[in-house]
């Protein structure tokens, strides 16, 4: 759980919280003068943030309640955690990153409001937030029009570009084609059936994998089908498969109707000794509510799994546990939103200014060697390059990594597979 | 001032005209100058969005507190207004230059992505802001003329057409969601830019949409305080408390059920397309069971028998939302529960019964010596009828 002080704590806390600013200016003058002299509020804030001499102030904006909570969480604890680990090696520029944290509350409207709030009342320097693309397409023309910085961890559908947002997680095809050619080459698969949650993000990724399976892999498509959120009956569909019998099915089954979905298909024997299953949406988060148990044997294609075996990976899970227990579970959007404090904080200081018009100029090219997934470079699209993954589920509820790829271009608007 | 001028002041008073203007005017003077005065724009801009909810909690107060009709399901009605307009934004926003990047340039970016070639035939009218105009209070209203002929002509009422009405905003919400390629899907139609060329982001267009805002929803106020002063008015009182004595008399009550419900649909509508103006966006999270129920709680915060009541409360329960929202990130659901259980709990008859209450509570202190409380008529209180004979006809 996240370190949420009481409400009488909470008011107790901003007062002394003034007092220690008051404190902290009149005692540290000469140190922090020192450490941001080089770098004068007036010189690195030219258009009004909300920067002084010792603090920087940003924005997270996520879910804490409603149903995306569950999924958010790890969201909003990975971004404290970076934001913690920037501080504790001397913030940016000199200066303390302090969070304001505001409830999205699930609701796309919410989410407009609060990003408004955080751009035009506090003046925050960059937003750590949202998670589903409803909530992304929500804000987006409030950071456009107001010129704020939205870090947005989650991999998602693509078809979007903007000066005003940095994608840390993968795009469709980053996601899609290394696992479909995957699946073609170890598996001999020809035959895909596809099938996703009934919302803009399966849709247009399964779009391009029907694209890439007809066109590339010259293999066939037996079926396509949707389900709206939230369903849990997949009887039919099961049985549909069992007459098709494709090769490899190809699921985005999003959210709470995975327990449903995978359980379903141990129910009706179709384990995956039979059945080659791959999965994008499915990360150790969904895991915990399956049952690793009801995964056995199945694939997942992202970016990132948590028994990846790197020094970088090894020290973020050691930190991530040791912050919220160490049953703490890290999903492949997890550790892209922890990616977010640390790549502002590189285009930060390459840009030597906190305006987010230089942070935008200065972002392509920023390379983050201390990533837990490794190794990743932001690109002049503003997303980032990344590997592929394919991770084997086990019974513990993690994946096992049997493949990866190099790293992959991230090409929001692929050509022939709109 | 002679005694004579006080009993007149006092008559003046007690004519509901009177009263019904001094507390209109101080709502105005609230919207028109406290609020502008007070707030900087963004805070004016959230009141804005808030007074777009005062829209439909009035309607209720129509429907609900005077014409004893529950519907939990004005988010329909909000819903469809504002996607009327969003749709005008949007082709709007969506011309063959900005959106060339597209395989199909020249129609909704959402359309695009769902694989449509061509523009819905449905939505080609909406290329016309006349037309869009009209749609907004035209099509609601027809869906609830469909809704009411259905019901009331049945005699359906009460709380099995408080379930009808959830069912509504049931289909209606999975129809938007599902059907996603036509209506933009869970997203709802975002990144709305400018309306005949006039960019509705900037700081003026928000100054002068409030304003716009403010005074449609004043109108509305008033409207509805014309309405309940005419004869109708006083039959939708009396078909709410007697519904069988006023079909015994000769009325025919489901045609006054469907007028005010048809009514209540189209302020509902008026202030979803100013929503979708004042925000920017539509999407479906309005048309809901959830957010249709919230509506109907902003009406009972304010008092379900005063249509400026309806507006405070709309103002107040939003209000609380934002700021234990901003205070208490992961708490404040719990805050609301406790602000509507308080309302509930202290004083039933919302922020408007107030008055009465303390009136109420000061006779009773001073006994019996002081005049018994002044009754107020339009109170749902069985009782104070005087029942001629037994109530046949009633299951």
């Amino acid at each position: 759980m996240i370190n949420q002080p009481s409400p009488t704590a909470s008011v107790l806390n901003a007062a002394v919280r003034v007092v220690r600013n008051l404190l902290f200016t009149a005692t540290c003058v000469a140190p922090a003068l020192a450490l941001s002299g080089a770098y004068p509020t007036a010189a690195v804030n030219t258009t009004g943030l909300a920067v002084t001499d010792t603090v920087v102030t940003v924005g997270q904006l996520h879910s804490a309640t409603g149903t995306m909570a569950i999924s958010e969480t790890g969201s909003i604890q990975a971004e404290r955690l970076a934001i913690e680990q920037i501080n504790e090696s001397g913030g940016i520029l000199g200066r303390k990153i302090e969070i304001i944290q505001e409830d999205g509350a699930s609701d796309w409207p919410t989410f407009a409001e609060k990003a408004r709030k955080l751009l035009v009342n506090d003046k925050v320097a960059a937003v750590f937030g949202c998670w589903t693309s409803a909530s992304r397409k929500a804000v987006l023309p409030v950071f456009e029009k107001e010129n704020g910085m939205l870090y947005y961890p989650t991999f998602y559908e693509g078809l979007e570009q903007s000066k005003n947002v940095i994608y840390t997680g993968q795009e469709a095809t980053q996601q899609i084609i290394a696992g479909l050619d995957w699946l073609a080459k170890t598996k001999g698969a020809k035959k895909f059936y596809l099938v996703g949650s009934d919302y803009i993000w399966p849709r247009t990724s399964n779009k391009i994998a029907r694209k890439h399976i007809e066109n590339v892999l010259h293999g066939e498509v037996v079926g396509e089908d949707y389900f709206p959120l939230g369903h849990t009956q997949f009887g039919s569909l099961i049985n549909k498969i069992k007459l098709k019998k494709p090769d490899a099915v190809y699921s985005i089954i999003v959210g709470g109707s995975n327990v449903a979905w995978w359980k379903q298909l141990k129910a009706a024997g179709v384990t995956s000794d039979k059945q080659t299953i791959l999965t994008i949406s499915v990360t150790e988060d969904e895991i915990l509510g399956i049952g690793g148990e009801n995964m056995v044997g199945f694939y997942a294609a992202m970016k990132y799994f948590q028994s990846l075996d790197n020094d970088n990976n090894k020290k973020f899970v050691a930190a991530f546990k040791a912050k919220y227990g160490k049953d703490a579970v890290i999903g492949d959007v997890t550790q892209a939103a922890y990616l977010g404090p640390w790549l502002w904080k590189a285009a930060v200081e390459k840009a030597g200014s906190f305006d987010v018009d230089k942070i935008a100029a200065a972002s392509p090219g920023i390379e983050l060697t201390t990533a837990p997934e490794g190794y990743v470079k932001v690109h002049e699209n503003h997303h980032l390059w990344s590997k592929l993954r394919i991770g084997e589920a086990q019974a513990d509820g993690q994946y096992k990594v049997i493949y990866e790829s190099d790293l992959i271009e991230p090409n929001p608007f692929p050509k022939g597979y709109q | 001032m002679s005694f004579a001028g006080k009993s007149l002041v006092k008559k003046l008073a007690a004519t509901p005209w009177w009263r019904d203007f001094g507390s209109i005017a101080v709502l105005a003077l609230v919207i028109f100058a406290v609020l502008p005065l007070c707030l900087d724009l963004f805070r004016l801009n959230l009141v804005g969005k808030y007074l777009t909810y005062a829209f439909v909690a009035v309607g209720l107060v129509l429907c609900w507190g005077y014409g004893g009709i529950l519907s939990l399901g004005q988010g329909v009605f909000f819903g469809l207004g504002g996607y009327c307009m969003a749709m005008f934004l949007k082709l709007e926003a969506s011309d063959p230059e900005s959106t060339k990047i597209q395989s199909t340039p020249g129609i909704p970016d959402f359309m695009d992505w769902n694989q449509l070639t061509a523009l819905p035939a449905f939505w080609e009218p909406f290329k016309s802001f006349t037309f869009a105009l009209l749609a907004v209070p035209l099509v609601p209203a027809a869906l609830a003329l469909v809704i009411g002929l259905a019901m009331f002509k049945r005699r359906v009422g009460g709380v099995y057409f408080a379930i009808m009405t959830q069912t509504f905003a049931a289909i209606l919400s999975i129809l938007i969601i599902g059907q996603q390629g036509y209506t933009g899907g869970v997203n709802g139609i975002t990144d709305l830019k400018t309306l005949h060329g006039w960019d509705i982001r900037t700081d003026a267009a928000k100054y002068l949409l409030y304003y716009i805002n403010a005074v449609l929803l004043l109108g509305t106020v008033a409207l509805g305080r014309w309405v309940l002063n005419t004869k109708f008015g006083k039959l939708l009182l009396a078909l709410r408390d007697k519904e069988e004595r006023v079909r015994f008399s000769g009325y025919d009550v489901a045609n006054f059920k469907i007028f005010v419900f048809c009514l209540a649909a189209m302020f509902s509508a008026v202030g979803g397309a100013m929503f979708t103006l004042q925000v920017g966006f539509m999407s479906p999270s309005f048309v809901g069971i959830v957010p249709s129920i919230e509506m109907v709680i902003f009406t009972a915060v304010g008092g379900r028998l005063s249509l400026v009541g309806a507006v405070y409360g709309s103002l107040l329960v939003n209000y609380g939302k934002s700021y234990f929202s901003e205070t208490f990130p992961e708490l404040w659901l719990f805050f609301m529960g406790g602000l509507f259980i308080a309302v509930v709990m202290v004083f039933p008859n919302g922020l408007a019964g107030l008055a009465g209450q303390f009136r109420a509570w000061r006779a009773k202190r001073s006994g019996a010596s002081g005049t018994a409380p002044e009754p107020v008529s339009a109170t749902p209180d069985r009782s104070a009828v005087p029942a001629f004979g037994a109530e046949g006809g009633q299951s």
